[in-house]
């Protein structure tokens, strides 16, 4: 019998990336798609620093910003290849991230809104004027050159399997085991043995570099975009109420709730907006009251086992 | 001194303070391989501060921590877990979603412990068998204890610091958590247990070390410690020593 990791490569990785290699082919809004792929990355970003270790990013979006900004400094002033200028925008937001490390000091409500203050502060220093020489300021970027939304589509689908890849790895590993009885208890953590101070450190980057990619190919895809596009505090929220509300900690939560809340925004969000908003909190209530733990709770409380 | 009495721990006048209070002031014990030395004292008088120091949460305002022969006072926990010493809390710190399993794994895998006891030896020899896949939070407080107790013996200590793992248990389970401790030490281990329940403590320690406001105020066997005026007086209050 195949291990669990490798059921879950087979089951749940493969038939994701199967869908979303093949779906433009067949459905002509590739926008949308792009979008749902980049959720889907942000979400399993957001289910690695969130879920196994319990920082709730609030402002997660400073690494998207900084991915998308490192990817446009790369492209505009070295001409790089669309591809190495992702890379660095992903070795951008890591630095971003080791810059932040004070932050895992606090815990709770107090990382949180620091970790926004964080990405307000990475926003004005990005769209200072002062700096329009190498971000072009608040005036927003244009990379014409690197423009090919076919080829950031499949980039996407990469690390979006790759980020789900690091999951099943975090699911089915010593080390994801580690991080989430830091995350319960990081004092027995230490006398199980365990670094805190590393795994936190590892998990916060991990999720930094994984965002830093999606901005780098969200930069390439839509090539002209200002300052307040991405570090837009909506992606901030959107992907960590995606992973929510499918339930972080297991491999399948955070794709259940960009599936299903992004395909509802999509839906009722453009064909009737009036409704939009009322359903949207509703949904997000009823799961915040009778679910805490996300959808995926729903079979967890009936005995089974949810990857 | 032989070899085998060797000290595996020496504590040298250790002192702790929060603020203006002196929860360690001046304590000096030590304890050697395979013995079970009993911490006790009224309350707030440093047992548990002296394990939290011993095992690396606080870090200690003076004196000297030598374990194993090489001063180990102020270093991470889980680097003094890797040297070979754990310990149990008085309110269990299980990790609550995880399994039972998924806690002991943590702690083979991460205690740095070669030879380390199976699982499945944890499980059947501390009574876990039958909850091995419940997650902690599942557990009894009684079944929590013992799941401390496996994660600690899971990284393979050479000293092992019992922080009240006793109370709360019932007369059977006392029993035989006694048997148990004794057989810990049997095999080498050393071990400290802090402890309100005298009888307890009188069934499995070799020697007592009795705490006042931070200080020892006797060292011996506990049935020479409840005669000395001075330890009746800290416990009982001045009017019931002689």
């Amino acid at each position: 019998m195949p291990s669990a990791a490798s059921r879950h490569l087979l089951f749940i990785l493969a038939p994701l990336v199967a869908v979303f290699a093949l779906l433009p082919g067949v459905y002509q809004n590739h926008l949308l798609l792009f979008n749902f792929v980049i959720f889907l990355i942000l979400a399993q970003g957001v289910n690695i620093i969130y879920g196994f270790t319990g920082y709730l990013p609030f402002g997660y979006v400073g690494f998207f910003g900084a991915g998308a900004y490192g990817f446009a400094i790369m492209v505009m002033h070295l001409q790089w290849p669309a591809v190495l200028a992702v890379l660095v925008g992903g070795v951008v937001a890591v630095l971003l991230g080791l810059l932040l490390t004070p932050l895992l000091r606090l815990s709770g409500a107090y990382f949180a809104i620091a970790n926004l203050a964080a990405s307000l502060a990475v926003l004005h220093f990005v769209a200072n004027p002062a700096l329009e020489g190498i971000t072009k300021g608040p005036y927003g970027v244009s990379l014409t050159g690197t423009f090919n939304p076919t080829h950031a589509y499949y980039a996407a689908v990469v690390v979006m399997g790759l980020t789900v890849a690091a999951v099943v790895y975090l699911k089915n590993s010593a080390f994801g085991l580690a991080l989430q009885a830091v995350r319960e208890d990081a004092v027995s953590a230490s006398m199980a043995g365990v670094n805190v101070v590393k795994m936190r450190v590892i998990a916060w980057l991990a999720s930094a570099l994984i965002a830093g990619l999606a901005g780098g190919i969200y930069a390439w895809y839509v090539s002209v975009f200002y300052p307040d596009n991405v570090f837009s505090g909506e992606f901030s929220i959107f992907a960590i109420v995606f992973a929510l509300f499918g339930g972080v900690a297991t491999i399948t939560g955070p794709i259940v709730g960009v599936i299903i809340l992004y395909g509802i925004y999509n839906l009722i969000g453009f064909t009737t907006p009036q409704y939009f908003q009322l359903i949207y909190g509703l949904l997000i209530m009823g799961l915040v009251l009778f679910l805490p733990a996300g959808l995926v709770s729903l079979a967890t409380r009936r005995g089974w086992n949810v990857p | 001194m032989s070899p085998e009495r060797t000290p595996i721990l020496k504590v040298s006048n250790l002192v702790k303070r929060f603020g203006g209070f002196h929860a360690l002031d001046g304590l000096s014990f030590h304890v050697t391989p395979g013995e079970i030395l009993g911490l006790v004292g009224p309350n707030g008088s440093g047992k548990t501060t002296a394990i939290n120091v011993i095992s690396g949460l606080y870090a200690p305002d003076g004196g000297e921590v030598t374990f194993d022969g090489a001063s180990a006072g102020g270093a991470a926990s889980h680097r003094l877990v890797h040297r070979g010493i754990n310990r149990t809390f008085q309110v269990p710190k299980p990790f609550l979603s995880l399994t039972v399993r998924q806690n002991i794994q943590v702690a083979l895998a991460y205690g740095g412990a070669t030879g380390a006891p199976s699982i499945a030896e944890l499980l059947d020899d501390y009574r876990l068998k039958e909850v091995a896949d419940r997650p902690a939070a599942d557990l009894n407080s009684a079944q929590q204890k013992m799941l401390d107790l496996t994660r600690a013996l899971a990284t393979r200590p050479r000293l092992l610091l019992l922080d009240e793992l006793a109370a709360g248990l019932n007369p059977a389970e006392l029993d035989w958590i006694a048997g148990r401790i004794k057989a810990l030490a049997a095999t080498g281990m050393a071990i400290i247990v802090v402890e309100h329940l005298m009888g307890f403590i009188e069934q499995i320690t070799d020697r007592v070390i009795v705490l006042n406001a931070g200080k020892e105020i006797f060292e011996g066997t506990l049935a020479t410690a409840v005669r000395e005026p001075q330890v009746i007086e800290v416990f009982l209050g001045g009017e019931h020593a002689r």
